[in-house]
């Protein structure tokens, strides 16, 4: 075998699968976006439409699709700070000593971020239990009424969203303390030398050299509210009277639920372009940040 | 005496203790809703629907993991999670191979072929899923364990971790290998990979976590109930929260118990991986 048909033979069977189930969705998405195609043309193509941007116009006319992007906004714009901020705290703390102590304390903060969302989901589902729940009990213990934690349509979104940012800061203090692991030691010891307070050593050298960590776990955590869907499907599936739908689920009830899988490939089109317009303008942020 | 031990010896600060002691909180906080559901799983029903609730159960017993291997269908969904996991790690080899390619090889289209597999990484599960869904129903295999798993066999990412590793092989030691007449998958197989090692346990790790908690698409794929994994049998018994908690604790419990064991085994390579994907 000649060397160059070797380097194709090791990425071949990885790149079909990749192009197959990677980038061919984004043009089958882009073309059934444009049909109306559903569960009867799945099994007869013949009894499929080209409708071209109906499903567009209907899709922006949708009050159930305008309540989930304004759903997954929420989510995010609540999410994406009290993530990130939280494991950027927990990461700073468990940084501060390497002792066995501390080692012990970090499993703690990641087994949320790797065990089954489902499981995890019914578990909280279960101390949110308006009956016999956990919390409300708390609650009545300090003489406050009980709280519909799920079926509030105001309530019930902070309570997904509580569930998803216990469960996302695992992975992220993962990342920052690995990154905080690679600032030099000198530079901390030097300025201590100096004189600086460790407050001002965080402030002046930790997080400034923390800066593309930061920058990568806010984009993955961004995009990761996005495409929030397991803790609502799971604990409330997007009820009560969809207050907790995000837009992913909202394409997989359309798409799955419904079999409509014209309308909501035009969804998933619409959620692609969100996508890639906030990681394109974040990306160009972090370049004129480099540039300074 | 190694770095680490003299700092262990030196002079714990206090504002150190009180971090300490602010985590510490913290992680019996974060950890809390699991020993709920540990304690809660063994939990006789009347326990598990009592007001005020317990979190230690007063008369323990384990009927309800029995329920779900004898009237439930667990044990079959436990094979077919397992058999997902399995054929994940083959997926494994494709993109260490891929990797390699990418990493070794000069070829036209190179450079074109690894941006698109960056590319793949930008775009989000939930707008290839319906796309996936009808290229595999065109195959014919939903509702096969082959359609549940062919689109986790490889992502962009883990491609790409590989590669970044495994340019940092020396290519003498392949050269040499191929002096001595040694073939090309032969040199994959017994040299590239051994030399691979950090990387490839930290992916076997992720790997085994990804394909042991799979939800969303075994879901949408397998109609069948032959073919649930452990996480969607455990969603559908969602509808009896309200009569019976204990099982469902019983059944989460054995869904996370095999995690937690994975990693408190292997958690030293997830640190590490994260450390060798070039964020530090």
């Amino acid at each position: 075998m000649r060397p160059r048909l070797t380097g194709y033979a090791f990425i071949t069977p990885a790149m079909l699968l990749l192009i197959t189930f990677g980038v061919l969705p984004i043009a089958v998405a882009m073309i059934v976006s444009l049909t109306d195609m559903n569960l009867a043309g799945l099994g007869d193509w013949s009894r499929i439409r080209f409708i071209g941007t109906d499903n567009y116009a209907a899709l922006f006319a949708d009050r159930a699709f305008w309540q989930a992007m304004g759903n997954t906004a929420l989510f995010a714009i609540v999410g994406v700070p009290s993530v990130v901020g939280l494991s950027l705290l927990i990461a700073l703390g468990l940084n501060s000593s390497q002792s066995r102590f501390f080692r012990a304390l970090r499993s703690f903060y990641f087994v949320p971020a790797i065990t089954a969302i489902v499981a995890v989901a019914l578990v909280w589902g279960y101390l949110f239990n308006t009956q016999f729940g956990l919390f409300n009990h708390l609650l009545s213990l300090v003489g406050l009424p009980p709280v519909p934690w799920l079926s509030d349509p105001v309530v019930v979104k902070f309570s997904v969203v509580w569930v998803a940012v216990w469960r996302g800061i695992g992975l992220n203090v993962i990342i920052l303390l690995a990154a905080l692991q690679g600032v030099p030691r000198e530079y901390l010891e030097a300025a201590s030398i100096d004189g600086a307070s460790r407050l001002r050593q965080t402030v002046s050298i930790v997080l400034p050299l923390l800066r593309f960590a930061l920058f990568f776990v806010t984009i993955t955590t961004i995009i990761a509210w996005l495409q929030f869907f397991d803790e609502p499907f799971v604990l409330t599936k997007g009820g009560p009277l969809g207050a907790s739908t995000s837009i992913s689920l909202f394409l997989y009830q359309k798409g799955f639920s419904a079999s409509q899988f014209g309308y909501a490939s035009a969804g998933s089109v619409v959620l692609f372009v969100v996508i890639a317009v906030i990681t394109v303008v974040q990306l160009r942020a972090r370049r004129a940040d480099v540039d300074y | 005496m190694s770095t680490t031990e003299i700092r262990r010896r030196r002079r714990v600060r206090p504002g150190v203790i009180v971090i300490g002691a602010v985590l510490a909180v913290g992680a019996v906080l974060t950890a809390f809703p699991f020993l709920w559901m540990i304690f809660g799983s063994v939990k006789p029903r009347s326990e598990s629907v009592a007001y005020p609730p317990q979190l230690l159960p007063q008369e323990p017993t384990f009927e309800y993991f029995v329920e779900l291997f004898v009237k439930l269908d667990f044990g079959r969904y436990l094979v077919n999670t397992l058999l997902i996991v399995a054929i994940c790690m083959v997926g494994l080899l494709l993109m260490a191979a891929a990797g390699y390619g990418f990493a070794k090889f000069a070829f036209p289209g190179r450079d074109a072929l690894f941006f698109l597999v960056l590319v793949t990484m930008m775009i989000p599960g939930q707008v290839t899923m319906i796309p996936s869904y009808l290229i595999l129903n065109g195959l014919d295999l939903t509702n096969t364990l082959i359609g549940i798993a062919l689109p986790m066999l490889v992502s962009g990412f883990s491609v790409f971790l590989f590669r970044q590793f495994m340019t940092t092989i020396p290519d003498e030691v392949i050269e040499a290998a191929r002096m001595d007449g040694a073939g090309e998958w032969r040199i994959f197989l017994r040299i590239v990979l051994p030399m691979s090692g950090p990387i490839l346990a930290v992916q076997v790790v992720l790997t085994f976590i990804a394909g042991w908690n799979s939800f969303l698409w075994p879901l949408i794929i397998a109609n069948d109930q032959r073919l649930y994994t452990l996480s969607v049998g455990l969603s559908l018994l969602n509808q009896q929260i309200a009569t019976n908690p204990a099982l469902q604790m019983a059944a989460s419990t054995l869904m996370v118990v095999p995690i937690l064991v994975v990693f408190v085994v292997f958690q030293r390579y997830i640190v590490q991986g994260f450390a060798l994907s070039g964020l530090k």
